[in-house]
């Protein structure tokens, strides 16, 4: 399945990027994250601390957890500081 | 609609007469407006990045959910993103109510969600180094005692 992955803030600053679109087979959200520590230092320095990385799948709030069957969006980023 | 997400900047007074001009029902206008803050006189600006696809949507989410709970009659929220000087409205919360306790708790309730549940994320670039903003345990803890298991804040 393929996946757009959108990464923010000092997450995307640490991917080296602001989204791509992604092939892969990960059930959960969790298991997307094991792949993509894998595929350079980049990665894995974005994903090293996951008590600090937040996910969004499909624009909903979301977690390591989450099944990815049918999803087309799915983001990374550091806990929001709004307001 | 009663939010809105914009780059450019609002004028928080003329937002809030006009809010308050179109309220029939409501005894109590509360508004907050949030100001980019110069802690070390070193700033050179802000910059709010956040995630279009899904911010509007969301700040939809919490003026329904605060309507609701407060019984507001009306709610505005404002967000601004992109680069913001020292002194600059970053953001925006209006509510009106029958009375003056729902319309302080729900703009309450709202910065509270703002705060740590909208894609927003702040850096601060100060003599050219730039620092996201950490979100803070205490506007998580802030945000917990909104839940149904939580006494605090209900009365």
């Amino acid at each position: 399945m393929k996946v757009d992955i959108l990464y923010f803030a000092w997450v995307r600053e640490r991917v080296g990027l602001s989204q791509e679109s992604y092939q892969t087979s990960a059930a959960t959200v969790a298991d997307l994250i094991a792949e993509l520590v894998t595929r350079d230092e980049g990665y894995a320095a974005a994903f090293a601390d996951l008590s600090a990385i937040c996910v969004a799948v499909d624009q909903e709030l979301s977690d390591f957890a989450a099944p990815l069957a049918d999803c087309r969006e799915v983001a990374f980023f550091p806990p929001m500081t709004g307001g | 609609m009663s939010a809105r997400v914009q780059e450019a900047a609002f004028d928080a007074a003329a937002e809030a007469a006009a809010f308050q001009s179109a309220v029939t029902q409501s005894g109590a206008v509360v508004s907050f407006t949030g100001v980019v803050r110069d802690d070390t006189g070193s700033l050179d600006y802000m910059f709010i990045e956040h995630y279009p696809g899904m911010t509007l949507a969301a700040l939809e989410k919490f003026a329904d959910q605060a309507r609701v709970k407060f019984g507001l009659e009306k709610v505005l929220v404002i967000h601004r993103y992109g680069r913001l000087q020292s002194g600059e409205a970053i953001m925006m919360v209006v509510t009106a109510a029958r009375h003056r306790k729902d319309a302080f708790a729900g703009a309450d309730y709202l910065m509270d969600y703002l705060k740590s549940r909208a894609p927003f994320w702040k850096k601060e670039v100060s003599q050219g180094s730039a620092t996201w903003v950490a979100a803070k345990d205490q506007d998580e803890a802030a945000l917990a005692e909104w839940s149904p298991n939580s006494a605090a804040k209900e009365s």
